[in-house]
């Protein structure tokens, strides 16, 4: 079939589809889950088709997709390659939360491939194998460096790879509502039926439809609401405004003098912010944190003193000593009600019956009415629920003083980070921190070194450029890649500052009682909670607690007043970002065992087919490993790790294959131990870190790879001076790659039916 | 298959002109570092001095943040455009191009 009829084909069906889905949820026949089923049937149903059509076992094909795939289907493909759950759901929220420091992530994961074109891709193209260790062993001359080679791929693929799979579970989760392992594997097989049937040329094309799906999902909302707010659809112009409204708003919550220096009009900004009462909102939770942190000087007498303090209670509930208290509250009632009765005593000078003391009078009323209060809190139904609440709370209590300590760590930093209000959301990173202890600017500035090196290091991206028809294409394929990634990346920025706004303008000083629906919405899901802590009925800032920035990216349909099948669009368009991404990942590792271990190291003399056949039930196996970490290690790592695996790639693969091309003098000895080296220390230092604290000039474990690219750098560049010369036919080599001329062509596809 | 990597060893033989080669990198290697210290300012630099240049002030977006946020993105597709041009033109030059386009 012709390549473009299909896409079209395609892009008309998801459009329909969600018209469709849009007046039936207007009918009010479906809801966000129903439309949430639907789209992911929808899109795996899609994406297996693809996997279908260009199903094939041609190891060319499979490898690298007949390197016929033209700049800028690359690019597309390379883009939802690229993008991943991270990059759709989460990194909108982290410029939310972070502000100009959440830049890097912007920089870091763009800036890499100015590396990527300039450096490596139309070299790596003109070498025209299948797979980074094949460029390593050759270029190294030997099998020591292709299997450091694979080492550094897979480890780096895994580590991204766990991320991925990660992803996919919440989203699946949280699409058709589901629990996460089973989401996990769900999710999975949209990833499997596609690459495992079609190798890169399946992946490929249904990376291409991904990115469109992903991308519309991603504009959609934010143009919306831009037009909604400023009547220009363009949220990339239109958000400076929105910063500066931010920065005053901000300015008024904490207090601070001059809040408005530029005169914006008061009618797009909150006349109800308070400072007071954002004032005692936090200093609130700064006492909640103070009372965690005594907790926390010394946990075990902590526990203790609350499992007694809950158990006494319970005690005191018990049925006797309810029926106890009752008959006490009731004899005391009595007391004073046959007090009030008592006829007075007469005046012996008046004859008549003294008045009764006006205070002691008082006194007695109180004290029934203080009986009868308490009386009504022993009903049986609030004993009971009493009672219940005391159990729950005792099985709710830490079993352990480990388990006391996380806890309570986390509800410190929680309510600690409550207290801090609103920091300056466009503040740069200072030089100097203002405990004097850490480094901020080269924090910064460090990650986004780390992102860059790291994007042009990894496997799974410079694959990619094995793909296209010639050197040529190549090199344009870069900036094809760059710029559909860039249509998301420049607009993430938009999603934070608008969601910031609104949760200045129209969350901040509402009632309780009566949240914003996106915000009941979503608190329903748990992405948010509003917890009124001064207990005044009205939200304050401070009261506004963020569980999981995600919010940002998922809320901003619902913001823009558009239908839920927007939101379920969203969700599709997370979906389709986190499954491109396995699917690459997943490729490369199987790859890095089936052809570079088995085919080029143990048995070279493996036919065609049981290469291929290899290739894909190591995919299988690897898909299986990966969802097993994901869904059942769960370790808090996961987190972290995708930031990991870029300062692993940094300070592993990028070296040795910059070198490799640019200076004819790198030698083998030097190239694998500066991967060794490079690796090891990317990784300890991350775990030393990450685990124990430990710190160089405060660079944490996300910047790992400053470190370890450094050290592989130095150590390349040494051993290489004091190794021999790499022999006439390696420099050869080296130079044979630098020249496009004599390049293997491939033939731009047409169509993407049938077997080439 | 095996044709294309049988092809692909006689290719690394081919014997360059020597002198054109290094004329060609050399072009090649003064534009990679021109870019590499365009690709730096516009990502370190101006982001080193982003708190001093944030007193500017264009349509609501401090230049600092518009740099990180938008500014640098922008240089960054268009330089690997440019360079891709120019890496065309320069094979031409030296008629190192491709067969087969």
């Amino acid at each position: 079939m012709q390549l473009k009829k299909i896409l079209g084909l395609y892009v008309t069906g998801f459009v329909v589809l969600t018209v469709v889905l849009a007046l039936l949820e207007f009918a009010g026949v479906l809801k966000l889950q129903g439309i949430g089923y639907v789209f992911m049937i929808f899109s795996v149903a899609v994406y297996a088709m693809i996997g279908i059509i260009t199903r094939t076992s041609d190891p060319s094909e499979y490898y690298v997709a007949g390197r016929g795939v033209s700049a800028i289907y690359n690019g597309m493909a390379t883009g939802s390659d690229w993008m991943s759950a991270a990059s759709f759901i989460s990194m909108a929220g982290l410029l939310f939360a972070l502000g100009h420091m959440g830049l890097a992530y912007i920089l870091g994961w763009t800036g890499g491939y100015v590396l990527l074109a300039l450096l490596l891709a139309p070299y790596l193209r003109k070498f025209g194998q299948y797979t980074v260790p094949d460029f390593l062993g050759t270029r190294y001359g030997g099998n020591a460096a292709r299997v450091i080679g694979i080492i550094c791929a897979i480890l780096v693929s895994l580590t991204y790879l766990t991320a991925q799979l990660n992803g996919v579970g919440t989203i699946v989760s949280r699409f058709i509502g589901i629990p996460f392992e089973p989401g996990v594997f769900i999710g999975l097989l949209g990833v499997l039926v596609c690459s495992f049937l079609g190798g890169m040329r399946a992946v490929t094309w249904t990376q291409v439809a991904q990115y469109i799906v992903l991308i519309s999902a991603y504009l959609i909302p934010v143009i919306w609401l831009s037009a909604k707010l400023f009547f220009i659809p363009i949220p990339e112009i239109t958000y400076g405004k929105v910063l500066e409204r931010i920065s005053v708003m901000e300015k008024q919550i904490m207090g601070k003098e001059n809040p408005n220096p530029r005169n914006i009009p008061a009618e797009v900004l909150n006349d109800k912010i308070d400072p007071a009462k954002e004032k005692e909102s936090r200093d609130l939770w700064a006492k909640e944190a103070a009372m965690y942190k005594a907790k926390l000087s010394n946990v075990d007498s902590a526990l203790a003193a609350d499992k007694a303090a809950l158990e006494a209670k319970l005690a005191s509930l018990a049925d006797d000593k309810v029926a106890e208290r009752r008959a006490a509250l009731e004899k005391e009632k009595a007391d004073a009600q046959a007090m009030m009765n008592a006829p007075l005593p007469i005046d012996p000078k008046t004859k008549q019956p003294m008045m009764m003391d006006e205070a002691k009078k008082k006194e007695l009323e109180a004290k029934i009415a203080e009986a009868d209060k308490q009386l009504a809190m022993l009903t049986p139904e609030r004993v009971k629920a009493e009672k219940e609440k005391a159990e729950k709370a005792l099985a709710a209590l830490p079993k352990n003083a480990e388990e006391a300590k996380t806890k309570w760590t986390a509800a410190q930093t929680a309510a600690a980070n409550q207290a801090k209000g609103t920091g300056d959301y466009l503040a740069t990173p200072p030089l100097v921190s203002a405990d004097g202890k850490s480094y901020p600017m080269l924090q910064f500035l460090g990650l986004i070194l780390c992102l860059m090196v790291g994007t042009a290091g990894l496997p799974h991206i410079l694959t990619r450029y094995y793909t296209t028809p010639s050197v040529k294409q190549a090199r344009s394929s870069v900036g094809w890649s760059l710029f559909f990634i860039f249509l998301l990346y420049f607009t993430a920025p938009a999603y934070a500052a608008f969601a910031r706004y609104e949760v200045f303008v129209s969350l901040v000083g509402t009632s309780i009682a009566e949240l914003p629906s996106w915000i009941a919405s979503w608190k329903m899901v748990g992405l948010l909670d509003v917890v009124d802590k001064n207990g005044d009925g009205i939200v304050q800032f401070a009261d506004f607690v963020i569980k999981s920035t995600d919010f940002v990216v998922l809320a901003t349909p619902e913001i823009a007043g558009l239908p839920a099948t927007i939101t379920g669009l969203v969700m599709a368009g997370g979906l389709a970002a986190a499954l491109s991404t396995a699917d690459g990942l997943l490729l490369t590792i199987a790859n890095a065992f089936s052809h570079d271990l088995y085919y080029k190291i143990i048995n070279p003399s493996a036919s065609v087919q049981s290469r291929v056949l290899i290739s894909k039930i190591l995919l299988v196996v690897v898909a299986l490993i990966g969802a097993s970490i994901a869904a059942f290690v769960k370790l808090p790592v996961i987190a972290a790790t995708v930031a990991w695996a870029f300062s692993f790639a940094a300070s592993s693969l990028f070296p040795a294959l910059v070198l490799g091309i640019w200076w004819r003098r790198t030698t083998g000895p030097a190239a694998i131990l500066g991967m060794i080296v490079g690796l090891a220390v990317s990784m300890s230092y991350s775990i030393a870190n990450f685990f124990y604290q430990f710190n160089i000039l405060s660079l944490r474990h996300t910047e790992s790879g400053l470190l370890g690219m450094t050290a592989a750098f130095l150590v390349i560049v040494i051993v290489s001076l004091i190794t021999p010369a790499p022999d006439k036919a390696l420099q050869d080599f080296v130079y044979s790659v630098r020249f496009p001329k004599g390049a293997a062509q491939g033939k731009e596809v047409e169509s993407i039916g049938g077997a080439a | 298959m095996a044709e294309l990597q049988t092809k692909d060893a006689e290719m690394t033989k081919v014997d360059f002109d020597q002198q054109k080669l290094e004329t060609y990198w050399k072009e090649n290697r003064s534009l990679v570092f021109t870019m590499l210290g365009i690709w730096f300012a516009v990502s370190y630099l101006i982001q080193f001095f982003s708190g001093a240049i944030n007193s500017i002030v264009i349509a609501g977006f401090p230049l600092g943040y518009y740099m990180g946020s938008q500014g640098a993105l922008i240089v960054f597709v268009v330089m690997i455009f440019v360079y891709a041009k120019k890496m065309n033109d320069l094979d031409k030059k030296y008629n190192l191009e491709e067969e087969g386009e």
